[in-house]
C-alpha cells in the first residue's frame, strides 16, 4: 500500500539484496525496496497503490538463514536481512508457476488485444518460458461484453484480483469480487450479473488499466491495440493517504 | 466463588442422586445415533421408569468403539468405562434383557468385552468424561469436578501463574502443527491491546477424522472451561467457537452448554462471582476445508470470504478484526482443565520428551475396531493398530497407515514400531495432524490413495494462490493418468517437480502440504507408481 510522504518514528535499516548493500525504511516490503533500486522481481498481483494480496507467488525470495521462501510483496525488511532474488531454484519455480497460468485458461497471445503489452506475456519471456510442460486444460470460459465501454474475457483472467482491489480501495465501488473456489474461481460484478447491468459500476475504467492481461479491455480494441496506463495509481493512492 | 464453594456444590449434586446405585449409559454421539441409539435410549428409559430410585438410564457421550454401536454400558455410578459391562449392536428389542441384567447376570449374547486392549490400553485425559456424563447436563459435569480448574485459576492463580502451568505442561497444539501452547498463550498475553479474542478451532475437516466432533458432543463444558482459562490468562473477554455446520449435534450440545453455563453464572458477566467476564459465541463454518487455516478462519468469522492471508502478522499480533487473538484447537482446550487441576508437571510426566500428554486418534479404514482412542504420546503405531485397533479384518495383511489427513502421509509396515509423537512422524514424511488414522490393507493401491487426497486438496483449494489452485489440479491430472496406466516416466518426473514447487511456494498450509500424500507414497511405494507407467 502506498504510504504518505512523511511518516514519523520509522527507523531506517540496512540490508543486502543479491549482495548489494541497500538501505530501506523498516515499514517497506522487500518488493518495494527492490523496485526502488531497479532490482527486477516478477509479480502479477502486486501493484504500487493497492493492498498486499500475496497470491501469484512469483515474487518468492530466499532469506539467508531461513529454510522456507518468502513472498517479497508480503514481507517487511529488517535490519541485516540478506535476500536473494535470482537463485536457480527460484527461476525454476517462477517458470513453472507461469506455465501453470498459461495452461489454466486460454492465453493465446497471437489473437489477444493485449499482445505486446501484456504483463503475463512479458514475464513469460523474462522467465524463459519457451514451451508449457503441463497439459493445457482447454476449458472454455465466457466473455462478458455487456458493458458499453469495457469487456471482460474470463479466458484471459489470472485471478490476480487487482481489479477487485482497485475498485474497492481506490474507486470505492466494490463492483468486483471473486466467486467459487479453486480453479472454479471467477471474477464477478455485483452478484454475478452481467457487467453492463451492474448498479454500482461507475465506468471509471481503473480495473481495465490495472489488469495485467487482456482480461479487462476497452471495447473496440483489436489485436495488440490495448495499451494500459497504471501511472495514475500510486499518485492517487498517495493523495488519498495525505488527506 | 472459591474452590471449596464449588466442591460443596459438587458434593450437593452427588448427594441429590446418592440413591442411584446403577446407571445404564447409552452412547448418544453422532456415530451411535446414526446406527439407532435414540430408539434404544427411549426403550430403555421406558422400561426403567424411575428405576425405583436406584437405577437411572441416561444418554452419554462417545464410548469410543464406534464400529460396535449402538453401545450401552451398565455400571455402578462412578465406574469408568473400562470396568463397566458393555453391550454392543443393541436394538430396542434388547432393552428388556438389558434392564433385567442391571441387577442380575450380564446378557452374554450382547456382551462387548471391556478386558480387550481397546479399553484397557487407553489413557483418558481429554476423554475422561466422555461416555460417562450426560453432555447436556451442567450438573453432571460439575459432579465429576467440572469447572474446578476455572474456579481455581480465577480465585487462586494470577494470569502469569496460569501461563506458567500451561508452559510447564509442555502441551503442543493438537490441531496438527504442534506449536507449543504455552508459548502461543504467552505471546498473546504480552501483546498490547485493549481487546483480545480467544478462538476455538472446531473446523475439523480431514477425511476420516472425528476427534473434535466427539469431544464437543461428549463433553462440551470442558472446551468452554479451557477457553475461559485461556481468556483469563491472556486478558481476553470474548471467545468464538468456529465449528463446521456439518456437525449439527456438536453445535446443539455446545449451544446447550453455553446456555447452561451462563445460567449457572459460569459464563458471561462476573464468571463464578469474580471480576472476570467472558462471552462465547458460536460461528458456523459453511463447509470449506481451508477455513481450518487460522487466517482464513478469522476472515470467515469477520464475515469475509474464507481465504488465507500472508503471515506475518500472526494472529497473536493482529488477528480477529486486527486484535491480538489466541487460536487453539478443540483438543488443546480440552487439555487445559486437567493441566490446571493437576499441575503442569503432572501433564509433562506423560508422553515423550518433546511431546507431552495424550493424543486422541480416530481409527478408520481397514481395522477391526474403528472409533476413537486416547493414548499417551509415544505409544507405538504397532500397538495402536494391532493391539488397540485389533488388527486388520478378513485375514488380510497390513499395508500402510495414513496420518495427518490431506497434509500427511502414509507409513508402511517397516516403520510401525516408531513411537508416535510430533517429531517422529515428521521424520517419516508425514505429520501428527489432528489425529485421523486411516488404516489400509494389502488391497489398497497407493497411487489411488494419493489421487484421492489430491482430489480433496484440489476441490478444497480456495483459489487465491496459483501454485495451489492450478498446481493441485495438474498434479491430480497426472496422478489420474498414472493410476489409469497411461502415465509415462516424464509424467512422473513432472509430478515430482510440481510437488516441489507447490510445497515451496504456496501461500498457506493447505497448498504447502498438499503434495505430502504423493511424496510419502513415492517414498515408500515408488514401485507401485513405476509398475503403472508405460514406456514412451
Amino acid at each position: 500500500m502506498a504510504q504518505p510522504a512523511v511518516i514519523p518514528n520509522v527507523r531506517v535499516v540496512t540490508l543486502t539484496i543479491d549482495d548489494r548493500d541497500l538501505s530501506a525504511r523498516e515499514d517497506e516490503t522487500i518488493i518495494e525496496v527492490c523496485r526502488e533500486n531497479h532490482i527486477p522481481i516478477p509479480s502479477l498481483c502486486h501493484l504500487d497503490g493497492l493492498s498486499v494480496w500475496g497470491g501469484c507467488r512469483l515474487c518468492m525470495v530466499e532469506l539467508e538463514g531461513q529454510a522456507r521462501l518468502f513472498a517479497a510483496c508480503a514481507t517487511r525488511v529488517a535490519e541485516g536481512m540478506r535476500i536473494h532474488t535470482m537463485s536457480e531454484k527460484l527461476k525454476r519455480y517462477r517458470r513453472t508457476i507461469i506455465e501453470l497460468l498459461f495452461a489454466e485458461r486460454h492465453h493465446v497471445c497471437a489473437v489477444c488485444v493485449s499482445n505486446g503489452h501484456c504483463e503475463l506475456q512479458w514475464l513469460a519471456q523474462k522467465c524463459g518460458v519457451d514451451h508449457v510442460r503441463v497439459p493445457y486444460r482447454q476449458a472454455a470460459y465466457p466473455v462478458d461484453s455487456s458493458h458499453e465501454m469495457f469487456r471482460l474475457d474470463h479466458n484471459r483472467c489470472i485471478l490476480c484480483t487487482r481489479c477487485v482491489r482497485v475498485c474497492d480501495e481506490i474507486e470505492g465501488a466494490h463492483t468486483w469480487d471473486i466467486m467459487g473456489r479453486g480453479t472454479d474461481c471467477r471474477v464477478i460484478s455485483d452478484l454475478a450479473q452481467p457487467w453492463g447491468t451492474s448498479d454500482n459500476c461507475t465506468s471509471c475504467g481503473k480495473c481495465v488499466q490495472v489488469c495485467p492481461t487482456g482480461a479487462l479491455v476497452k471495447q473496440g480494441t483489436s489485436v495488440g491495440e490495448m495499451v494500459k496506463d497504471q501511472h495514475f495509481l500510486p499518485i492517487l493512492a498517495r493523495r488519498r493517504h495525505a488527506q | 466463588m472459591h474452590p471449596e464453594d464449588l466442591a460443596e456444590k459438587a458434593a450437593q449434586i452427588r448427594a441429590e442422586t446418592a440413591a442411584i446405585k446403577r446407571e445404564v449409559r447409552v452412547c448418544m454421539a453422532a456415530s451411535c445415533q446414526s446406527s439407532g441409539a435414540q430408539p434404544v435410549l427411549a426403550a430403555l428409559a421406558d422400561i426403567c421408569g424411575d428405576g425405583g430410585g436406584t437405577c437411572h438410564v441416561k444418554g452419554v457421550g462417545c464410548m469410543g468403539l464406534c464400529s460396535a454401536g449402538p453401545l450401552v454400558a451398565v455400571a455402578d455410578k462412578d465406574c469408568t468405562l473400562a470396568n463397566a459391562v458393555l453391550y454392543r449392536d443393541v436394538t430396542p428389542a434388547d432393552a428388556p434383557d438389558i434392564m433385567q441384567s442391571v441387577c442380575g447376570a450380564p446378557v452374554e449374547r450382547l456382551r462387548c468385552p471391556t478386558e480387550q486392549p481397546f479399553f484397557q490400553r487407553q489413557q483418558r485425559i481429554v476423554l475422561e468424561n466422555s461416555g460417562r456424563i450426560d453432555p447436556d447436563s451442567f450438573k453432571d459435569y460439575v459432579a465429576v469436578g467440572g469447572y474446578a480448574a476455572l474456579v481455581k485459576a480465577l480465585s487462586e492463580m494470577t494470569p502469569a501463574e496460569v501461563l506458567r502451568e500451561v508452559t510447564t505442561s509442555g502441551l503442543r497444539g493438537r490441531g496438527g502443527g504442534g506449536y507449543p501452547t504455552g508459548l502461543k498463550w504467552s505471546t498473546v498475553a504480552k501483546t498490547a491491546g485493549a481487546q483480545k479474542y480467544v478462538i476455538c478451532n472446531a473446523d475439523e475437516g480431514d477425511p476420516g477424522a472425528f476427534m473434535d466432533r466427539a469431544v464437543l458432543e461428549s463433553d462440551p463444558h470442558r472446551v468452554l472451561e479451557g477457553m475461559m482459562i485461556a481468556g483469563y490468562a491472556i486478558g481476553a473477554n470474548k471467545g468464538y467457537v468456529y465449528v463446521r455446520a456439518e456437525y449439527p449435534l456438536a453445535v446443539e450440545r455446545l449451544q446447550t452448554a453455553i446456555r447452561k453455563a451462563k445460567g449457572a453464572g459460569f459464563l458471561g458477566a462476573r464468571v463464578a462471582d469474580t471480576q472476570f467476564n467472558f462471552e462465547v459465541e458460536i460461528r458456523l463454518g459453511a463447509g470449506a476445508f481451508v477455513c481450518g487455516e487460522e487466517t482464513a478462519l478469522m476472515a470467515s468469522i469477520e464475515g469475509l470470504r474464507g481465504q488465507p492471508r500472508p503471515r506475518p502478522p500472526y494472529p497473536a499480533e493482529a488477528g480477529l478484526w486486527g486484535c491480538p487473538t489466541l487460536i487453539n484447537n478443540v483438543e488443546s482446550f480440552a487439555n487445559i482443565a486437567p493441566i490446571i487441576r493437576n499441575g503442569g508437571a503432572w501433564f509433562a510426566g506423560i508422553g515423550t520428551e518433546k511431546s507431552k500428554g495424550t493424543k486422541v486418534f480416530a481409527l478408520a479404514g481397514k481395522i477391526q475396531n474403528t472409533g476413537l482412542i486416547e493414548v499417551p504420546m509415544g505409544t507405538s503405531l504397532r500397538d495402536i493398530i494391532e493391539q488397540i485397533g485389533g488388527g486388520i479384518p478378513d485375514g488380510l495383511a497390513f499395508k500402510a497407515v495414513q496420518t495427518g489427513g490431506p497434509s500427511g502421509g502414509c507409513i508402511p509396515e517397516q516403520h510401525l514400531d516408531i513411537a508416535v509423537d510430533y517429531d517422529s512422524l515428521k521424520t517419516l514424511g508425514t505429520m501428527m495432524g489432528s489425529g485421523g488414522m486411516i488404516v489400509m490393507d494389502e488391497t489398497a493401491c497407493m497411487v489411488d490413495v494419493a489421487r484421492y487426497f489430491m482430489e480433496f486438496c484440489m476441490t478444497e483449494s480456495c483459489g487465491k494462490c496459483i501454485p495451489c489452485r492450478a498446481g493441485t489440479q495438474q498434479m491430480h491430472g497426472l496422478l489420474d493418468k498414472i493410476a489409469k496406466g497411461e502415465g509415462t516416466h516424464a509424467d512422473l518426473a513432472l509430478l515430482e517437480h510440481l510437488c516441489e514447487v507447490v510445497q515451496a511456494t504456496s501461500l498457506c498450509g493447505l497448498g504447502q502440504t498438499a503434495p505430502n500424500p504423493v511424496l510419502s507414497t513415492l517414498r515408500y511405494f515408488r514401485d507401485e507408481y513405476e509398475n503403472k507407467l508405460v514406456s514412451e
